[in-house]
């Protein structure tokens, strides 16, 4: 479904990497690990249509991303490095916004209930400016929640930041979407096994 | 326009008046500038009142120029750091108009509140009834292009070191039409000629405006992103 064919990624005067090829289908995720530097964020945004490659190819269902346009973004959710909330809205008030901008209208009530699944219910009234750097991520996170239907799914360092408890209901979350036949690219630093076959692992920075 | 188009384009609209009345500060900033600013010409120049009801279409105009600037800042830059923009970007609707929803959203934050003071701080020159009213229709008309020709320069200059400056510089050159037939209509009505010709002239500007610069935003957003 999504295949990458010999991209390469020049910043400045270096070259991240090149000939860089994989392949992933339905039910599999790929872990895209590699020291600080090495181009993780730049592969997951090129993925994600945000950066152009400097040579090579990204195809989505057997077409390039660029062509499909509106409806790759339809099935793309992406998780960039920044949690993309406003410091002045609540929790509620951002996801709502953000699941809208998706095309979305879910109701206050069903927002309140995945934040409270997040041990967000005693914030979600509260600006996003006064939540921990940990919350803010799991505010963020509680879009997987409403994303389910969208089969690619592209998380930059999804457990940053995030308490043990959080981790766990991530990776739960993350194996579901598995299951059901979605396909996920993600990067982490952190030891988080997500325990399950149909992960592979892609190193950059290997010369 | 699709159905889910649309409620994104509200969506986007209902968030940055949010945003606005959560942030009172940022829109008032502009407001009070564009007051002192119309203020401050009666104080410097002397009470001669033919003297005022000569320079009041420019300085009125050209306040609101300056005060348009001075939140064009504010357009990209907060999204742009906290990747909301990003998101905007990425979702299955198009950028331009998304864009065109923050900018209809920028307007009526800072146009808007500017055309409805206009009329009073022309008082303060001893503007006739019918020459304060040209001023408010002339406002109404041209600061959308403000806003439309801002969010290009805005969005051109996310992320570089000193934008504000360097908006200044690439945006004011292109306000340079609307300022001469905005202000060219109430000085036309000050002296009982008819205003129809620049009124029509400022609208054929918000309109080529509204048609080339929410893409020409759109681009210069997927750019700043890459």
């Amino acid at each position: 479904m999504l295949q990458a064919r010999e991209i390469e990624c020049v910043r400045g005067n270096r070259r991240l990497f090149c000939n860089l090829s994989f392949r992933l289908e339905a039910n599999q995720a790929l872990r895209v690990g590699g020291e600080n530097g090495s181009g993780k964020t730049s592969l997951l945004r090129m993925v994600a249509g945000l950066s152009p490659v400097d040579s090579g190819k990204i195809l989505w269902k057997e077409g390039p991303i660029a062509a499909s346009g509106e409806h790759f973004r339809r099935d793309l959710l992406f998780l960039g490095h920044a949690n993309g909330l406003k410091d002045d809205l609540t929790p509620v008030e951002n996801l709502k916004h953000a699941l809208a901008l998706a095309g979305m209208s879910v109701g206050d009530a069903a927002l309140r209930n995945v934040l409270a699944e997040q041990g967000l219910a005693g914030v979600a009234h509260l600006p996003v400016k006064l939540l921990s750097q940990g919350q803010k991520r799991r505010v963020a996170l509680a879009r997987l929640w409403f994303s389910t239907d969208k089969p690619l799914w592209v998380l930059d360092e999804p457990f940053a930041a995030l308490d043990t408890a959080s981790v766990g209901r991530t990776v739960a979350i993350v194996l579901a979407h598995l299951r059901s036949g979605g396909l996920v690219l993600y990067t982490t630093h952190q030891e988080v096994d997500l325990q399950d076959a149909r992960v592979q692992c892609l190193e950059l920075g290997v010369q | 326009m699709t159905a889910s188009a649309g409620a994104a384009c509200r969506a986007v609209v209902a968030r940055d008046l949010l945003i606005a009345a959560r942030r009172r500060s940022d829109v008032l900033t502009t407001f009070f500038f564009f007051v002192i600013v119309v203020s401050l010409f009666p104080l410097g120049v002397g009470p001669e009142p033919d003297t005022l009801r000569e320079i009041a279409p420019g300085v009125v105009w050209v306040a609101a120029l300056l005060a348009a600037m001075l939140s064009l800042a504010r357009m990209f830059s907060a999204d742009h750091a906290d990747g909301t923009l990003e998101k905007l970007v990425l979702t299955p609707q198009p950028l331009t108009l998304l864009v065109l929803s923050k900018v209809l959203a920028h307007w009526l934050t800072t146009g808007l509140p500017l055309v409805l003071m206009a009329p009073l701080m022309g008082l303060q020159f001893g503007l006739p009834g019918d020459v304060l009213m040209t001023l408010l229709v002339s406002l109404l008309i041209g600061t959308p292009a403000l806003s439309l020709v801002g969010a290009v320069g805005a969005a051109l200059t996310l992320g570089v070191r000193g934008g504000g400056a360097l908006t200044a510089v690439l945006v004011l050159p292109l306000y340079v039409p609307v300022l001469v037939f905005g202000a060219g209509a109430v000085a036309a009505t000050a002296t009982g000629l008819g205003v129809s010709g620049h009124l029509s002239l400022l609208g054929a500007m918000s309109l080529a405006a509204l048609v080339f610069a929410p893409w020409a935003t759109a681009m210069a957003l997927r750019i700043s992103l890459e």
